[in-house]
């Protein structure tokens, strides 16, 4: 290791073993997404149109480059049963939707998928922020979303209780297409109401999830009345969003949060994820890392790539830009390269995920016009 | 290369996150600028009511006296911006460079900032009608009649979302620091020089720093600053007037629709008004709100429109520095091409005509950069679509249209200039609530006196006046 590499950097052995275990992960998901007892009927069914045989071609995550691309837009629309594998009928089964402003929206069917994914993250909080039995604050969007359920198994699964608000996020994203920024002022200011209550309720909170601009307002909502996210007992924020700046973590930590977790008490961890692909963490965010915020997507059962903007099968160097790419392999859902709304820079592997990240997450510049970002 | 970081209250924030500004036509990048989120402007509006205080401790007429010294440094001196010490020749050459105007352009505008802040005092006096300002500074006063007046004050500061592309229109804010409000600014992303260099200038003045907020970032800090601010201004499109109208917390400057009105008394004379018509349309490179876009006339209109057309047709390119430049650049290629195939959609209407055709290319596109030469066009009728459009560019449409129409047809329209004696049109004229401010004869629609109220009056906008009674108290005495 040289004065220059990072003390963070993941080892060559850990490396070597995570892609181990992500070939056999691979080779595992496909034999059962594309097994006709197992599959379900739109794999099933695509595995016909395909050139190669997945069951005897898909033997490591690389072969996955011979499926083409995943395209989002066939979420559209049922029926929602062709998305539930053979193996897992008759389960209870959710449908999470994402989108849906206007037309219809996309929809992901989930049995498990979502408490396995919160579970795990849930092993990476530090307790002594996310004290567990301590009780949850979901500030984030309601309704048919993962999110709204996820918060709450994860609090329940720390062994505490999750309250919650209505928040609309159509609504929301209809408001500012409108122009109509008074209202939309009102509706946050309504939504921060509804914490805000909670909050001062003596529910034992001192943990929350919340979307930057959520905590930006609840900042300057709990000020008004004179007292901050620290004063009223918040020790354990987990976030998520493209708006996750170096400069607005920086400005979180500093003027909302009351200053670095060992002056204040007050741990905040970014996250990026959707509907898709689950959720994936953060290195820790330090003022020596310049609050760098590099993602780790959460190995084997999603996988983060950032490649070429013109070339998707080809990955930039690290440290170069490029648009992300996520696959998804989990015994529920299989996405084997779908191009995301995002660009960022390839992040070297971390040694708690030896495996590439990606930071400053941001819209893709070819979107980034016609996308409406950080709205809740 | 210059950095030029926010303003916190007249602190400097070294942000993590930049925009590069670039030179528009070698696409040298000239300047660096820190960028905040809507989330600071939010926590910091928190602390807006010492922005009032700390002016309201300092007497008026002292206020307008470092304002006149402000004045002067920003015309004429050195002053710390950013990272850097500004000489005159800097920031003329800096504005120049991001928002492709001339370099004697960006001169000119700078005199005009200047001019309004040496003549606070006589513009504040005629913006007030004449009242001591000790009774804006006080909130109320004895007017000279033994009736008190009242005069509330209904923000502490006063936001400005500012433009990207016309540095002549920051003499609107100006006149807030006189008047104890302090200012909260989202500068432009291609010109921010003039409000950094406006607020270095004020600060070096002896004018609290405190008083100041400069926030440079995206759509948000401008959302935020109009949401926080009890009195806010902002610069944008029609569609933006439009979002804004009715909302008494701020002052929407859009689009102009300036036009030059002929009476039928006057026309058959139109030829002693080319100057006036010409300089009109093209005054900073036609550019500003009070840029005439229209020429009105029930007659001569084809005449009219060729002797414009063989007086600006011919206007070509010209370096920046040049002093003879006449046109400025567009910095965004793209936007010149947009409003480029919009004139052709208007041209496509039967009855409208080109009467610079005949003078070559009006679109050149550069490697950075993209230009638009003069236009000038005819339309036989107000219900062509040409009549009611205004372009960033010199463009200007001829429209023929009868006297007794005219009012009722012209639409929206910033600065009127009506050459005409007839008494009882400047009647009819004077009464046409459409028109903002309206100019009684030849007058060109750039020049701007600056003793009258522009698009509202500054005092009606940032004070109340409301009734305040003082019936004296007999207070008993301690035993």
């Amino acid at each position: 290791m040289t004065a220059t590499t990072p003390a963070w950097l993941a080892t060559d052995i850990q490396i070597a073993d995570a892609k181990k275990e992500l070939d056999q992960h691979t080779y595992e998901s496909v034999q059962w997404h594309f097994h006709e007892s197992t599959g379900c009927p739109f794999w099933l069914e695509k595995k016909a149109e395909l050139k190669f045989d997945p069951l005897k071609e898909v033997n490591s995550f690389d072969d996955l480059k011979k499926f083409p691309e995943f395209e989002d837009e066939c979420l559209r629309g049922g029926p929602i049963e062709r998305w539930i594998p053979n193996g897992l009928r008759n389960k209870p089964t959710y449908v999470f939707e994402t989108g849906g402003t206007t037309g219809i929206p996309k929809s992901r069917m989930v049995i498990d998928d979502f408490r396995i994914d919160y579970e795990n993250f849930s092993h990476t909080l530090p307790d002594e922020y996310f004290p567990k039995g301590s009780n949850w604050l979901m500030l984030g969007p309601s309704g048919p979303r993962r999110l709204r359920l996820a918060i709450e198994h994860l609090c329940q699964y720390r062994g505490g209780i999750c309250f919650c608000i209505d928040l609309d996020p159509r609504w929301v994203i209809k408001l500012i297409k409108k122009g109509w920024m008074e209202h939309l002022e009102e509706y946050k200011k309504h939504c921060i109401d509804q914490a805000i209550t909670i909050l001062t309720a003596n529910h034992n909170i001192k943990c929350m999830f919340t979307t930057p601009k959520l905590l930006e307002s609840l900042a300057a909502g709990l000020a008004e009345k004179g007292t901050s996210i620290q004063e009223i007992g918040i020790t354990g924020i987990f976030s998520g969003g493209t708006e996750f700046t170096p400069q607005w973590t920086r400005f979180c930590v500093e003027e909302l949060l009351g200053g670095p977790v060992e002056e204040s008490g007050v741990y905040m961890t970014p996250t990026y994820g959707n509907t898709l692909m689950g959720l994936a963490c953060s290195r820790p965010v330090t003022i020596d890392d310049g609050y760098t915020i590099a993602y780790y997507a959460p190995q084997p059962r999603a996988v983060v790539e950032v490649v070429d903007f013109d070339d998707h099968t080809k990955i930039v160097g690290h440290g170069e830009t490029g648009r992300v790419k996520l696959y998804t392999m989990t015994k529920e859902f299989f996405v084997p390269g779908f191009m995301e709304r995002d660009e960022g820079e390839r992040e070297l592997p971390f040694h708690k995920y030896p495996w590439d990240g990606v930071s400053g997450v941001r819209p893709y510049r070819g979107f980034a016009s016609s996308t409406t970002v950080g709205v809740y | 290369m210059i950095t030029l970081n926010p303003l916190r209250w007249g602190k400097q924030y070294k942000s993590l996150e930049f925009q590069n500004v670039f030179h528009f036509d070698t696409g040298e990048s000239i300047a660096k600028i820190g960028q905040v989120n809507g989330g600071m402007v939010q926590m910091d509006m928190r602390k807006a009511d010492n922005a009032r205080k700390v002016l309201r401790e300092i007497p008026t007429q002292e206020l307008i006296a470092r304002c006149k010294k402000a004045a002067h440094m920003f015309e004429h001196e050195t002053l710390p911006v950013g990272d850097s010490q500004q000489t005159v020749a800097d920031f003329i050459h800096q504005q120049s460079a991001s928002t492709g105007l001339p370099e004697h352009m960006c001169r000119n505008n700078m005199q005009k900032n200047c001019f309004v802040l040496s003549n606070i005092d006589k513009i504040l006096d005629a913006l007030t009608r004449g009242l001591d300002l000790e009774i804006f500074a006080r909130g109320y006063g004895e007017e000279g009649r033994n009736v008190t007046v009242s005069y509330q004050c209904q923000t502490p500061v006063l936001g400005a979302v500012l433009p990207n592309n016309s540095p002549g229109v920051h003499t609107l804010w100006l006149p807030a620091v006189p008047l104890q409000v302090g200012l909260v600014l989202k500068p432009g992303s291609q010109e921010p020089w003039t409000p950094y260099r406006m607020i270095s200038a004020y600060i070096e003045a002896g004018i609290p720093a405190e008083a100041f907020c400069l926030y440079p970032g995206g759509h948000d800090v401008g959302g935020m600053i109009m949401s926080k601010c009890s009195r806010s201004m902002i610069f944008g499109s029609a569609q933006t007037v439009e979002q804004y109208s009715g909302n008494p917390r701020v002052q929407a400057h859009g689009p102009g629709f300036s036009k030059i009105l002929i009476g039928d008394d006057v026309v058959d004379q139109w030829e002693d008004y080319l100057d006036l018509m010409v300089e009109s349309v093209l005054s900073n490179s036609g550019r500003s709100c009070i840029n005439c876009s229209g020429i009105w006339a029930s007659r001569h209109t084809k005449e009219i429109g060729e002797a414009l057309a063989s007086r600006m047709g011919g206007i070509d390119i010209l370096p920046p520095s040049d002093s003879k430049a006449a046109l400025a650049a567009f910095t965004n290629p793209q936007m010149a091409k947009g409003t480029w195939s919009m004139v052709q959609q208007d041209l496509a209407e039967q009855g409208v005509v080109d009467m610079t055709a005949s003078y070559g290319q009006r679109l050149i596109e550069q490697e950075r950069c993209a230009y638009l030469k003069p236009m000038v066009v005819t339309a036989d009728s107000p219900q062509r679509a040409v009549a009611m459009k205004e372009y960033m560019f010199p463009f200007v449409s001829v429209v023929k249209c009868p006297q007794k129409e005219m009012i009722k047809s012209i639409g929206p329209t910033l600065v009127g200039t009506a050459l005409t004696a007839d008494d009882q049109w400047i009647d009819e004229l004077t009464a046409a609530t459409h028109i903002d401010r309206l100019n009684i004869g030849p007058m060109p629609t750039s020049r701007l006196n600056w003793l009258q109220p522009h698009e509202g009056n500054l005092i009606d906008f940032l004070f109340r006046s409301r009734a305040y009674q003082i019936v004296p108290m007999k207070i008993a005495q301690p035993v």
